[in-house]
């Protein structure tokens, strides 16, 4: 494949993924409230369109026309930065996640992801590591006492969970015998990895709810201590910001566990040639979204853990048990 | 496209560096060190080495870097006062740092200008580093682990707080005088208070000293 | 194709960057950030060899550098934590006793 074709394809499906997702996120904010509002048995926002639906369209907009304040002691270049960096940490994983088959457009073949590299879990464990400067610089540039505890918390929070994620996922890989997504999942034919990886899924499980700063672990944006945590100070479209990097993290984490432990795209084809062609994409996605809806359930369902919980959770619990789990796995692949 | 790759983050590491140079705050001089280490793992990336471009970013700008924007934040750093250095050490130090770059530039380039050593498509895959690692170099690579083990040890011991040290007890610049907890005027029966600061009871007999003991 | 020479340029300048930074720094956290441009610097060059040379011995000397260099920053930092929680500064020039 040439170079410009290559180039043309990278930024058509690059603006494809990221219209899907601007919207995914919407969606998913609406969904989130819907889905609360009955756990709570209430109705939810049901007023804007049918059954609510133009709700994020109604959202944006307000927050587009909000008046955009910044504190006079703010460190402006940092308070400026924080939520690019964020959202620009946020959304380089989706380049790599790969969510089907290759697939044939005009002569050239290609797959289904921005783009294919060696060591994908790798660089998606880096890109998030660095997402971590986005709530740390966030809360000490606003200069507020509330944003800055927000965001002492969400940076050790975030720091201490990556390491049972990454400890998590290294069965998997084991397993696999590969870094790349694909071959991650080409290797899930025959068992997804959620049976022999039982232990590292609820690993996994556990710290990415904690990467992404959601409940129970949103001890960061704990309104009922902190304001709104390290965002306390944000307002309009840098608030957004922060937003959308909060629920592209979510579709991110979600994606992975599909690929990693789900079989991704593995899933029962059967029908004419369009519809086999379709279904593998329909079988990620449905997995994808049931882990977001997962988010959600928790959410409504789960109270907030305490920090010193948090903390002795993470680390007496949660690595320990994970290296047990890469202890056995590699046994169990040593004595095969 | 190689090249300009080079000279880009090439171009982006050294200006890191000097911004790392004149930056007062602390802060800013972290965050470059951040954007060097960025560009440095892109160049390894250009020199095929995957897998330590990846640990680049996640160990180093990940979490050592994090370490350290933490603890300019917790301790407050202000830019540092400008020291009072003599104005021969400024006027010499500066082209005898160019002098110094420009000699060992010059050294290595003459030295290896002529070394025909082919850049071609080596790519190190992970695979290959974890065979190294745990064959050729397990015995280097169990010994960091306990190097590992011993620092953080020593970590939690030096930055863990003793008893007697109240919690929010860190002051930047000059320290505030302590307040006298002692009262000037301990009447009899009265609460006095020790050295700690903890309430003595002086109505109670004393505990009976070794001399009453030995009578 | 870029020659060796110039990668090793770029590593040597990183290097006396980092020299300048720890000379001329007075607070410690600087001096300890200089430091790590300097390890910096010579990985590179470790990574550059390894290229050129092709041999993998440079990518698992770079991977010990930074296990070294993580360790020395846990406990390098810890050190300036007490330190600063003794002696209220973080100015080089102001820790110059062995105790108070």
């Amino acid at each position: 494949m040439p170079i410009t074709v290559f180039l043309l394809f990278a930024l058509v499906k690059s603006l494809i993924a990221i219209g899907i997702l601007l919207s995914l996120v919407a969606y998913i904010q609406l969904a989130e409230r819907k889905i609360v509002a009955r756990i709570q048995n209430r109705l939810g926002p049901n007023r804007v369109g049918p059954f609510g639906l133009l709700q994020p369209l109604a959202d944006t907009v307000k927050l587009l026309t909000k008046e955009d304040i910044m504190p006079s002691t703010a460190h402006k270049l940092l308070y400026l930065i924080a939520p690019a960096i964020a959202v620009t940490m946020a959304l380089l994983p989706i380049s790599i996640i790969p969510v089907g088959r290759d697939i044939h457009v005009l002569g050239y073949t290609t797959p289904l992801q921005i783009t294919n590299i060696n060591i994908g879990i790798l660089f998606i464990l880096a890109v998030t590591s660095l997402g971590v400067y986005g709530i740390v610089l966030a809360g000490w540039s606003s200069n507020s006492k509330y944003s800055f505890l927000g965001s002492l918390r969400g940076g050790s929070q975030m720091i201490s969970y990556e390491l049972a994620l990454g400890l998590a996922l290294v069965g998997p890989i084991m397993l696999a015998g590969t870094l790349d997504l694909r071959g991650i999942v080409e290797a899930q034919s025959h068992i997804w990895y959620v049976i022999p990886q039982i232990v590292a899924f609820f690993i996994y499980l556990t710290a990415a709810f904690a990467e992404t700063n959601r409940s129970p672990f949103d001890l960061p944006e704990a309104e009922g201590e902190l304001g709104a945590g390290y965002h306390t100070e944000y307002s309009s479209m840098k608030f957004a910001m922060f937003f959308l990097a909060e629920y592209i993290n979510m579709i991110t984490v979600s994606c992975i566990a599909t690929l990693v432990f789900l079989g991704g795209w593995h899933g029962w084809v059967f029908g004419p040639g369009w519809l086999q062609a379709i279904l593998p994409v329909f079988w990620f996605c449905l997995k994808a979204a049931f882990f977001l809806f997962l988010f959600i359930w928790v959410r409504g369902t789960l109270p907030r853990f305490r920090y010193d919980q948090l903390m002795g959770f993470g680390w007496k619990f949660l690595v320990p048990l994970a290296l047990a789990n890469v202890l056995v796995t590699s046994l169990v692949i040593s004595l095969r | 496209m190689y090249p300009v790759l080079f000279f880009i983050f090439a171009g982006l590491a050294v200006a890191g560096a000097i911004s790392l140079l004149v930056q007062r705050q602390p802060i800013y001089s972290a965050l470059s060190l951040v954007a060097v280490m960025g560009a440095l793992a892109a160049l390894y990336l250009l020199l095929g080495a995957e897998f330590v471009a990846a640990i680049q970013i996640i160990v180093y700008a990940g979490a050592i870097m994090v370490l350290f924007v933490f603890v300019i934040m917790l301790l407050n750093a202000q830019p540092a006062e400008a020291p009072g250095r003599s104005r021969v050490a400024r006027a010499l130090g500066y082209p005898l740092l160019g002098i110094l770059i420009a000699e060992l530039g010059g050294m290595v380039a003459a030295h290896f200008q002529n070394v025909k050593l082919t850049s071609g498509e080596y790519v190190v895959h992970v695979a290959q580093i974890g065979d190294a690692l745990f064959r050729s170099y397990l015995l280097p690579f169990e010994a960091t682990s306990i190097l590992f083990l011993a620092g953080i040890l020593g970590a939690v011991l030096l930055a863990a707080h003793t008893e007697d040290e109240a919690p929010g007890k860190l002051y930047i610049g000059e320290a505030p005088p302590e307040p006298n907890l002692i009262p000037y005027d301990s009447t009899e029966g009265s609460t006095t208070y020790n050295g700690a600061g903890q309430p003595v009871r002086t109505d109670l007999p004393a505990h009976p000293s070794s001399e009453e003991v030995r009578s | 194709m870029i020659p060796l020479s110039y990668y090793l340029i770029l590593s040597v300048l990183l290097f006396c960057l980092g020299v300048a930074g720890f000379l001329l720094k007075t607070d410690v956290i600087s001096i300890f950030i200089s430091i790590e441009l300097m390890l910096n610097g010579v990985n590179l060059s470790f990574v550059a060899f390894s290229h050129f040379l092709k041999q993998i011995n440079g990518n698992i000397f770079v991977f010990f550098v930074m296990v070294v260099a993580a360790a020395e920053a846990a406990v390098g930092l810890a050190i300036i934590v007490s330190v600063v929680r003794n002696r209220h500064t973080l100015s080089i020039d102001k820790i110059s006793l062995m105790r108070d």
